[in-house]
């Protein structure tokens, strides 16, 4: 019936390629750095700053500067002087320990590696042996870097540097998480003498600045203590900084808590869970998951808080950074010292943050019965 | 239900407990704190630093040259080797010091709540701070002035020419209020820039935030030299205040003042009597100079009398060297800084160094 017309085609299509325009490196560009005016001039003005700052700055760290030499007169170059840190890491990273006895805190922070990993990433291996190896961890450090077990002592006061923000930070950290969750949970606890001094304790440590409760843990604490005890000055800093990082930690987990519909705690009661069992098999996992980013937010501002520990006289890096760049034959440096001193609590920092996004991402998978 | 998590909460509530209190406490005796605050108040300083086993000395690390540490990791500078030479007085050994970075600012109450036992930080006496503060000035370690160092772009030649210049100017010091005396007394304006240490205080220079910085003339030596243009700055010639640096202790036990003095005293005439750290224990032996064998403790007892060794002013002396020895270590011609010996040269070689005899 004559020739009809159909939709149907015979021939295989051509397979255009797209234009060049929005495929490969331009069209990544155009699609991204291009796509309005607006764009457009961020684009520029960010190019502009970085081609100013970036070679100066290269230049300045690599280029022009000089890496080993017997004081600042031999600095002769306009570039940095890294000489200043390869003569002083040591100082930067141990503070006063002994020179003879830094392998005890080299040791303490590589044994440090398979005693973290096993609790931080799933099926790691020889995992339950090494999370035993972990609860004793804090005693075999602790005799490492203080001595005993025929270890020569080391008293605290010599701690310093790196060193001193690692012991601070990471135990602050390791122990503010706990009692942070204990606390949240007191806090929605319907007995009323529970519920009222979690309240007090985390209204009072989040009301006062923590260089307050250090000034107190040092002025006042030896007043109210008989003569003949002393606590170290460490441990003190260590239990106000954990006091200071768990009332923030319960707060942040409270809304966690608080974010898990009611249905939850009324099928785990229904189920005939224990308030124990409910909470850490039901509420706990998936109220800590919401909470990662806020914990670690925490945990972050809780390591860069522990420089203050210079004012109780204890010298961690960036104390005794500038203790050393008082040297007449150093003086003037201050600028390759703080950047030196940047770059440790970059990289920690920036550990953290990375492994909290991965962490989110991994548990997004999993789903949260699989804890 | 709530069982467990009760028991649970009350145990480490007691935990907590043990923890702050230092796990000692008697809890029985609630009476005893209240004892203990009373006898901390009287117990002698020099008690209570020979029971802790060691001195605890406030300095600062702001200022180059008078407390940093080496490459050794051992502290130094002309602040730091006084703390060293009353704690070699004291116990006989000058590594016996806890050291206590303060700023300008906590200094005080940092000595004034006993947080430390004797501050050794470049601390101008005044009579405010030694009467209204409470504390006690035991002698001058150093004789300064606070200058002016400028651009000499600026075309300036006279600190009285600077009307309208901005200042940089380090905050709560002495520094601070003679500043604002200078500038109202000659009628000229100027715009302040507060600035915390001497290093921030270089940088806001040199990145010219300031047209001028103001502080102690060593303070200036100290920050001109790690100038990379240094002739291109200048230090005007006025120098507007009296600056007499010296450590201070709390008011109230002058047996522990008078230890902190002739301490000081000891390091200065030690220089004038020609005793030094090489020849101070030969001479300690004994001498035909009866001052030298009193203040060495072969003659006399005044070792007793402070209660102290009747070897403190050897100790003392051994630790750092002499006033002379200790300024060309740290501050002198020889150093980074080269400050001249001026004011601080002893008496007797055209300086005011002069401290009263030991008898």
């Amino acid at each position: 019936m004559g020739s009809a017309k159909t939709n149907i085609r015979n021939s295989k299509t051509i397979r255009k390629t797209p234009p060049i325009a929005s495929t490969g490196s331009i069209g990544w560009i155009r699609k991204n750095l291009f796509s309005s005016i607006p764009n457009t001039i961020l684009t520029v003005i960010s190019v502009y700053f970085l081609a100013t700052i970036i070679p100066v700055a290269f230049d300045w760290a690599f280029i022009s500067s000089q890496a080993s030499g017997e004081n600042r007169f031999s600095c002769s170059s306009s570039g940095a002087c890294w000489a200043w840190i390869d003569q002083r890491w040591g100082q930067f990273l141990f503070g006063f320990y002994p020179e003879s006895e830094r392998w005890r805190p080299a040791v303490a922070f590589i044994l440090l590696i398979p005693a973290i990993l096993p609790w931080l990433i799933e099926d790691f291996f020889w995992q339950r042996y090494l999370r035993v190896f972990s609860i004793a961890y804090p005693v075999v450090a602790t005799i490492l870097l203080v001595g005993g077990a025929g270890l020569p002592e080391i008293p605290t006061d010599k701690f310093g540097g790196f060193m001193l923000n690692l012991i601070v930070g990471l135990s602050g950290i390791v122990l503010s998480l706990p009692i942070g969750v204990m606390l949240a949970l007191g806090r929605r606890s319907k007995l009323p003498l529970i519920r009222y001094l979690c309240i007090g304790f985390i209204e009072t440590v989040r009301g006062l600045p923590l260089i307050a409760l250090l000034f107190v843990s040092n002025i006042l604490l030896p007043i109210f203590l008989p003569t003949d005890v002393t606590l170290d000055s460490v441990v003190r800093v260590i239990i106000m900084v954990t006091a200071f990082a768990a009332a923030y930690i319960a707060e942040v987990i409270r809304g966690g808590l608080q974010a898990i519909p009611s249905g939850q705690y009324e099928a785990a009661q229904a189920m005939g869970l224990t308030y124990f069992n409910s909470m850490r098999l039901v509420i706990l996992p998936q109220a800590l998951r919401i909470s990662i980013p806020g914990i670690v937010n925490t945990f972050i501002g809780l390591f860069k808080d522990t420089t203050l520990v210079i004012v109780i006289g204890l010298f961690d890096i960036l104390g005794i950074a500038n203790a050393m760049v008082s040297n007449p034959d150093w003086m003037g440096l201050s600028t390759e010292t703080y950047v030196f001193v940047a770059l440790f609590f970059f990289v920690v920092c920036f550990s953290m943050s990375r492994y909290s996004l991965w962490l989110e991402r991994r548990l997004e998978k999993k789903g949260p019965h699989e804890w | 239900m709530f069982k467990g998590f009760l028991i649970g909460a009350l145990l480490v509530a007691v935990i907590g407990y043990v923890i702050v209190d230092g796990g000692y406490l008697d809890l029985k005796d609630s009476s005893k704190s209240a004892k203990v605050t009373t006898k901390v108040a009287a117990e002698s300083t020099l008690k209570k630093i020979q029971k802790r086993g060691n001195l605890q000395c406030g300095i600062n690390t702001g200022l180059p040259g008078f407390a940093y540490t080496d490459d050794k990791g051992n502290w130094a500078g002309f602040d730091v080797a006084y703390c060293r030479a009353l704690a070699a007085a004291v116990f006989g050994d000058p590594d016996k010091v806890k050291y206590v970075n303060l700023t300008g600012k906590n200094r005080f109450p940092a000595l004034a709540s006993g947080e430390i036992d004797v501050l050794s930080r470049n601390t101008t006496w005044t009579f405010s701070r030694d009467v209204k503060l409470g504390f006690t000035f035991i002698g001058v370690s150093y004789y300064d002035g606070q200058g002016f160092i400028g651009r000499k772009k600026l075309g300036v030649k006279s600190a009285k020419e600077l009307d309208g210049a901005s200042v940089c100017i380090q905050t709560g010091t002495t520094t601070e209020l003679n500043l604002a005396d200078f500038f109202r007394s000659n009628k000229i304006k100027y715009e302040p820039v507060p600035i915390e240490t001497n290093e921030e205080a270089r940088k806001a220079y040199l990145a010219e935030r300031c047209d001028v910085y103001t502080t102690d003339a060593s303070g200036l030596a100290a920050t001109k030299s790690t100038f990379a243009d240094a002739n291109q700055h200048m230090v005007f010639p006025e120098i507007i205040s009296k600056e007499p640096l010296g450590p201070l202790v709390r008011q109230g036990d002058d047996a522990w003042a008078d230890i902190a003095r002739w301490t000081l005293n000891a390091l200065i005439n030690a220089e004038e009597y020609g005793i030094n750290s090489s020849n101070v224990e030969k001479l300690a032996e004994g001498t035909k100079n009866p001052e030298i064998n009193r203040m060495l403790g072969s003659e006399g007892t005044l070792g007793q009398m402070l209660g102290l060794d009747k070897r403190w002013a050897v100790n003392a002396i051994k630790a750092g060297g002499n006033y002379g020895e200790i300024f060309d270590r740290y501050l002198g011609k020889n150093t980074p800084l080269g400050l001249a010996r001026g004011l601080n040269a002893s008496w007797g070689n055209g300086g005011i160094l002069y401290a009263p005899p030991m008898r």
